[in-house]
């Protein structure tokens, strides 16, 4: 029988994909708003720390850097790939292992807070 | 015996063919801003961890002029992500109830209904 890993690095993309398209402009538009001047009271230092000192706050931060990292990183691999770039599986492995790497550094930065 | 097997040329103007091509090369773009955000996100984690000094270091960097280039950028990519992904939801995942398919727009309407419900929570409880 033909295996595939298709099912396993497209999950996480269409969990990604959702989670970004409901979360990230409501997101991006508080730290928007913060890089305006008018940063919103949950990005005061006591706020944020606090909030981000519970367990399932940082289950819940890591959980929406691994999905979005690797959502974005799955649909820059097909962009690559559209643009003419063959070398899949070096694109592929660079882009994941990336995505790895940076969601790993931030559940080291979690559990420090 | 020599093979010269036919190689097709690789190039990307195939884009620029059909206005529908760009308007996919612009939403699989956005991939670019929701991924550089987050990282942007993972060092502001990292200033957080470090203290107070190092956050308020963060919001000052958020402060520069790239930063809110970036940010205008990033939301209208964000939103267009979003705008894409609502509407083909009711072709990844068509619902049957009974003999009949519920409408497109009633699948996507239900996901802007969601998405407009839980950006106003998350704004109400931030700011």
């Amino acid at each position: 029988m033909a295996k595939s890993n298709k099912p396993i690095v497209w999950g996480p993309f269409a969990a990604g994909g959702t989670l970004t398209a409901f979360l990230t402009p409501a997101l991006v538009l508080l730290t928007l708003l913060a890089a305006l001047g008018h940063a919103p009271d949950l990005l005061a230092y006591e706020r944020l720390h606090a909030l981000a000192s519970h367990w399932f706050a940082k289950l819940v931060a890591a959980g929406i850097v691994f999905l979005s990292l690797w959502s974005a990183a799955h649909r820059l691999r097909i962009t690559a790939y559209d643009l003419g770039v063959r070398a899949d599986t070096l694109v592929a492995t660079v882009l994941y292992a990336a995505t790895l790497a940076c969601t790993g550094a931030a559940i080291y930065y979690l559990l420090k807070i | 015996m020599s093979r010269k097997p036919y190689e097709r040329a690789i190039t990307s103007e195939w884009i620029f063919r059909h206005p529908r091509y760009v308007r996919y090369m612009v939403r699989e773009f956005s991939c670019l801003f929701i991924g550089g955000w987050t990282l942007l996100m993972v060092w502001g984690l990292k200033q957080l961890s470090e203290g107070p000094a190092a956050w308020a270091a963060f919001l000052e960097l958020l402060k520069s002029p790239a930063s809110i280039a970036f940010h205008l950028l990033t939301l209208a990519f964000a939103a267009y992500h979003s705008v894409t992904w609502f509407n083909l939801t009711p072709k990844a995942l068509p619902l049957q109830v009974g003999e009949e398919f519920v409408p497109d727009w009633v699948i996507a309407g239900a996901h802007y209904a969601g998405w407009a419900v839980l950006s106003s929570i998350i704004l109400a409880l931030a700011i």
